[in-house]
């Protein structure tokens, strides 16, 4: 039976689900409801777990460091500032291999100061060694929580589920929650190799010098590409539990006979569909694609999506300050290297909260392509206003500059109003 | 266990890298080899990780687990976590430097304090950066020349005052706080014996001389941390739930020049009016210190005088706190609020 749960919630309970013995955290919207549900669970008896109010992300990331080698299934999460905050030890925590699954609840990272969802915190640690997956819906992060244990436990690699901030952590969906039998089923108990334990003392840790540390980071990679199977596999093996999967490495929609192809990650696809089903509606050759998994970068899983495609776009809510779209530039290398010589253009929208509507989706379809390697996404209500006509006060929704920016907003702010 | 001595672990066993005459590698082994195998070591990045593991070869013949520099004290709270979920009740041992406890680890060890872990804290306090070749830390003293704290025409060295860290552990009303050195080897068994058989968080300050950074001669480490106690710059007390409850008195109260001279970090101060000052502003920080700790008071039971005395090295022993609780000599000292 599914239940309505908020993306927080409903994550939450797939976290109990799976049983971690030990939980840390510490707060930063849009993440806090996920760990205040489960330190309720806790309260409440529903998940035998220790709770550990970190006093910092950098703390909580260490905590769970510490409890998987010392052999407990841990879980924490956090977003933004806390994930970059965060990051000496996710790379700490991945070069050790330790089976680590945490949620980034995505959010834009000042500054200037921002709550709302964008990938740029997630993206910012993407070289980190964790295996990233993003999902599209609060039914697909309890789904994907589920299976993260299992991928990191058996890859001995970290985990991290984007989910989006806001967009999906505080809004309600519908959500069929497996029965902890079912998981049990699916998920087994939690084993690891290598565990603190004086009956058999290991030092984790130690120092490395320049005739092997070379050799640790090409297992570490080479580990890194062997999870693109089992990240198939287990979204197979998980079909077969639960009658849903989770998209496996890329996820197509509509791809029969496309010649325009938008590429994106996490809830951005549905809007994705419903501007594809209308262009498809008007007659055009339009789909689109969502990466699921990010970490691994799935290059030939995703270079086989684009037989007869003329036009790749790829929108994405991060930039490479300098560079442009990051998953652009991989999908470019992936398809160069694949001898594909289609032009991929290069979008980036949706950041700090920027609404990325069927609108705007529709809107980035129909622009021609341009000479730039990268451009920006138009803003929705630029776009409707325009098509409206109407000239109110919403022209100005959207335009908050930062402090570099000053000048220029109140000149735009006068305008208007006179 | 040493087949030759069934009294030693070698926990931290030979082999390993550090200089000669180092007073971390000797506090390191002591308090290892006093807890035992039997336990869990979480270590911050510094002289003693490096020092002890090294490509693939270790010392330790015991769980231990390196993480960052900062975290430590978290990394011991999820280990302590994991251990309490599985229902086990494995000790739970950190090392840090000056470092990584006074600077970078700080915020992580109060959180680990304040949430009431099962762990012992060990700080080898050797006051400054030695691994990076001797920056200034917060626990460098006053008026040391470090290689961030250079004297020149305008300095005479580090500007500030050591951090007075047990005062900070203290006023987290943690179960056990104590200071020690390597010069005093039964206290230190006694501190770490009764550390050992406290539950909840305790913290143990090891003053460890470092012959690299101080400028001594390595084969003066250990009277160099005795002449720290001697002459009151580094009194040696016990705090329980931030009260003071044992305190080593001097048996004669040395001039702090005894124990500056031997060092190479304090030379520029002999010698110049600028120096001079600076030596009257070291004697006076001792005399502070004596005053505040009444570490000149009447009790002759446990003294620098008669710590030594306890037993033959290694096996000595002292019930420190009830003994004190009981001497009217030490009601002065108790009066002394470690965060007052």
């Amino acid at each position: 039976m599914k239940k309505l749960l908020e993306g927080s919630q409903a994550v939450a309970e797939a976290v109990r689900l799976c049983q971690p013995q030990v939980v840390a955290a510490y707060p930063i919207t849009p993440q806090t409801h996920i760990i205040e549900k489960l330190a309720q669970h806790v309260a409440n008896g529903e998940l035998d777990a220790e709770f550990i109010n970190a006093e910092s992300e950098f703390g909580a990331a260490s905590i769970v460091l510490g409890a998987v080698a010392t052999g407990a299934r841990s879980f924490t999460a956090t977003a933004s500032q806390g994930l970059l905050l965060m990051t000496e030890v996710l790379y700490n925590i991945a070069g050790l291999r330790l089976p680590v699954v945490m949620v980034c609840a995505n959010r834009a990272v000042g500054a200037p100061i921002n709550i709302f969802s964008d990938h740029q915190d997630s993206m910012a640690v993407r070289d980190a060694g964790w295996i990233q997956l993003y999902v599209e819906s609060n039914q697909e992060a309890v789904d994907t929580m589920i299976q993260a244990y299992k991928i990191a436990e058996a890859c001995e690699l970290p985990v991290m589920v984007c989910m989006d901030g806001f967009l999906l952590t505080h809004t309600f969906e519908p959500v069929e929650l497996p029965t902890r039998l079912t998981v049990d089923e699916y998920l087994p108990a939690f084993q690891f190799a290598r565990v603190l334990d004086p009956e058999r003392p290991m030092t984790l840790g130690g120092a490395s010098e320049p005739e092997n540390f070379q050799e640790y980071r090409e297992d570490q990679h080479g580990a890194m590409e062997n999870t693109l199977t089992v990240i198939e596999a287990f979204d197979v093996e998980y079909e077969e539990h639960f009658g849903r999967n989770c998209g496996s490495l890329v996820q197509p929609y509509r791809l029969e006979e496309a010649t325009t192809v938008m590429v994106g990650m996490g809830s951005l696809m549905g809007a994705m569909r419903d501007a594809v089903d209308e262009l498809r509606f008007a007659g055009q050759a339009v789909g689109a694609l969502r990466v699921r998994c990010f970490r691994p970068f799935p290059a030939r899983a995703l270079t086989q999506c684009f037989k007869g495609v003329e036009r790749i776009i790829v929108l994405e809510k991060a930039i490479s300050i300098g560079a442009g779209g990051i998953v652009a530039a991989e999908l470019r290398a992936a398809l160069q290297t694949a001898g594909i010589t289609v032009k991929v253009e290069s979008v980036i929208g949706g950041l700090g909260g920027r609404d990325l509507t069927p609108e705007v989706i529709k809107a980035i379809f129909e622009e021609s392509p341009t000479v730039e390697m990268n451009r920006f996404a138009p803003d929705h209500n630029e776009l409707t206003l325009h098509q409206t006509g109407d000239a109110g006060d919403a022209g100005n929704v959207g335009n908050v500059g930062n402090v570099g920016n000053v000048e220029s907003l109140e000149t735009r702010k006068g305008a208007p109003h006179g | 266990m040493d087949s030759r001595d069934p009294f030693r672990h070698n926990v931290l066993t030979s082999g390993h890298r550090a200089c000669s005459g180092c007073g971390e590698a000797m506090a390191a082994r002591m308090v290892s080899d006093l807890i035992g195998p039997d336990a869990i070591y979480i270590n911050a990045t510094g002289c003693l990780q490096v020092f002890s593991t090294h490509n693939q070869q270790s010392s330790w013949q015991a769980p231990w687990i390196h993480s960052v520099f900062a975290n430590a004290a978290a990394v011991a709270s999820g280990v302590e976590a994991a251990l309490r979920a599985r229902g086990k009740d494995t000790p739970v041992i950190v090392q840090a430097g000056d470092g990584g406890t006074f600077d970078i680890g700080l915020q992580c060890l109060s959180g680990m304090i304040e949430r009431g872990h099962d762990i012992l804290f060990v700080c080898y306090d050797n006051e400054a950066y030695m691994n990076t070749g001797v920056q200034r830390s917060s626990s460098t003293p006053h008026a040391v020349r470090t290689s961030t704290s250079p004297p020149g025409r305008l300095s005479q060295g580090k500007t500030q005052l050591k951090k007075d860290v047990i005062s900070i552990m203290a006023a987290h009303h943690m179960p056990y706080a104590a200071t020690a050195t390597v010069a005093f080897f039964p206290d230190l068994k006694a501190k770490v014996e009764k550390a050992m058989t406290i539950k909840g968080p305790r913290f143990l300050q090891v003053l460890s001389p470092c012959p690299l950074g101080w400028v001594h001669d390595s084969a003066l480490s250990v009277s160099v941390s005795r002449l720290a106690v001697e002459t009151g710059l580094f009194p040696l007390v016990e705090l329980e739930h931030g009260e003071l409850t044992g305190v080593m008195r001097l048996a004669e109260q040395k001039p702090v020049e005894e124990y500056l001279r031997p060092q190479g970090r304090f030379k520029h101060l002999f010698g110049s009016k600028e120096g001079t000052v600076e030596l009257h502003h070291l004697q006076a920080l001792a005399d502070a210190r004596i005053r505040r700790y009444d570490l000149l008071g009447a009790d002759t039971q446990w003294t620098t005088a008669t710590a030594m005395q306890s037993q033959r090295h290694g096996r000595g022993g002292y019930a420190v706190s009830d003994s004190l609780h009981e001497r009217p000599g030490s009601q002065g000292a108790q009066e002394v609020k470690a965060d007052a």
